[in-house]
């Protein structure tokens, strides 16, 4: 069987996207930084990372990698994972307070900064379908799925929150597994 | 095998530390300068009464600011918020903890409030960030549970010199260490008062544990782009932006040339027609070292 090569872009704007590159390449995975829109010609998966998605989502106007992402997205020629603020940047539908513009490529409702300030950022253990033990992940000032659309399949919960999700090449993460080391997730969206 | 660092992490706030990377942090003084500073693409803000330039002109005990603007400018953004308490002034940072800062800067740009101690951080669910001017004071800090690290620089000067003096001289220590006996590292040590397990952390990492800004004299875009050049992970600015002419531009052009650092022709770009910086002070002629506070 052909395998396909692999490289997955972390988009480099701002926020936490070198510990990404870490977790990626203790894997042997092929990782591009992603800053311009020639940065991701090549790239077959693009993890957009945690940070502030207001900044961010100025940067990716600014930098036309909006429209780049979106097309590749919707052509089916890019995986795309947001985590935290990514995946405020790609739902459908963003609430709470000055809302960043959305890619809009996940059927979801997100809530940004859902559950307060940082002394509510938590540390949590989750089951997730496909993995066989519990994945670790940090909530830091979270944001909360309030709705998922009927394509999207809910791969963990936190209460009664959905917390990771997936519809066909695109996954929505409200937490980072990549701060604790799991490698689970990152290697199953690598494989979709 | 190390044994483990005896100290206690805050490690949700370390965590918050890592999503700033990259950013610009911004000391704001209303609600209005916050909202401008969120448009423009800050990833925090720092809410204060006065920024570093007027403290100086204006001099007296400068402290922490009244709870009130701060919630006044939290409610006015999304981004994180961040005050500012004395050094050593416990009591001011349970205040900031209990009205839920997202970080609290223990600041030499105050004047301090205890002379012989900082404030024991590792007991605080808020996170904290705190200056340092070489890698024995970010090693003390980060001991007493600093989740976060800035050069000092100094403030209020739009001088950038003492910033690049801060982030070159602890990456040279840093550095230093590779070469040393272990003989030397223990001696290093005992003479920075720091535990001999945390510096052989940081020589293995060939890093501080914890994210490290710049601050202390970002005035324009190049000088953002000059610090993370030289290894900064992200900067803040305090009068840099609202003592120019032109606040939103000046402040959306720092967010590019911080992004954006190695790309010359953005950088002269985004320099282009934004107006005039702050004035700006030699260091020699200064009445007021702020970096020699704290130790």
């Amino acid at each position: 069987m052909a395998t396909k090569t692999v490289t997955v872009g972390i988009l480099a704007l701002q926020g936490n996207f070198a510990e990404h590159a870490a977790l990626l390449a203790a894997m042997s995975v092929q990782v591009q930084y992603v800053r311009t829109v020639q940065d991701l010609e090549q790239c077959t998966h693009l993890i957009i990372p945690g940070g502030e998605s207001t900044t961010i989502s100025l940067l990716l106007a600014s930098t036309g990698l909006d429209a780049a992402i979106t097309d590749r997205c919707r052509a089916s020629t890019l995986s795309v994972m947001g985590i935290c603020a990514g995946a405020i940047l790609v739902a459908t539908k963003i609430t709470g307070k000055n809302p960043p513009a959305s890619l809009g490529l996940i059927d979801i409702t997100i809530d940004r900064n859902a559950y307060g300030n940082q002394l509510e950022s938590f540390d949590a253990s989750l089951i997730v379908s496909h993995v066989d033990r519990p994945v670790r992940a940090s909530f830091i000032r979270a944001p909360v799925i309030t709705h998922v659309g009927k394509d999207v399949e809910v791969l963990a919960m936190h209460g009664e929150h959905p917390v990771i999700v997936r519809a066909g090449n695109v996954w929505a993460l409200t937490c980072h597994p990549e701060l604790r080391d799991e490698e689970s997730i990152h290697r199953l969206f690598i494989a979709s | 095998m190390l044994k483990p660092v005896k100290h206690t992490r805050n490690t949700l706030g370390e965590d918050l530390a890592r999503m700033l990377k990259g950013g610009v942090i911004m000391d704001v003084t209303t609600a209005e300068q916050a909202v401008i500073a969120e448009e423009a693409g800050a990833c925090a803000v720092m809410a204060l009464e006065r920024i570093p330039s007027d403290i100086r002109a204006e001099g007296g005990v400068a402290r922490m600011s009244d709870p009130a603007l701060i919630r006044e400018i939290r409610e006015a953004v999304s981004i994180p918020v961040m005050a500012k308490v004395r050094i050593g002034h416990t009591a001011e940072a349970r205040i900031l903890e209990a009205i839920g800062v997202d970080f609290i800067d223990e600041s030499e740009v105050l004047t301090p409030a205890d002379p012989f101690d900082h404030v024991q951080k590792a007991s605080f669910s808020v996170p904290f960030v705190c200056g340092a001017t070489s890698l024995g004071e970010a090693l003390r800090r980060i001991s007493e549970g600093a989740a976060m690290i800035r050069t000092k620089g100094e403030a209020g000067t739009g001088n950038i010199v003492e910033a690049v003096r801060h982030l070159k001289l602890i990456t040279r220590q840093i550095a230093a260490l590779q070469d040393m006996t272990a003989a030397d590292r223990t001696a290093f040590a005992e003479q920075e008062r720091v535990d001999a397990n945390l510096v052989e952390s940081v020589r293995e990492a060939g890093r501080l544990p914890v994210v490290t800004f710049v601050a202390g004299g970002v005035a324009t875009p190049a000088d953002a782009a000059l610090v993370m050049s030289l290894g900064a992970e992200g900067v803040f600015v305090g009068s840099g932006i609202f003592k120019s002419s032109d606040p939103q531009r000046r402040a959306a052009a720092i967010v590019q040339a911080t992004t954006h650092f190695n790309d010359a022709a953005l950088l002269a770009d985004v320099s282009s027609g934004i107006g005039q910086a702050m004035a700006g002070q030699e260091i020699a002629q200064l009445e007021l070292s702020m970096q020699h506070r704290g130790h």
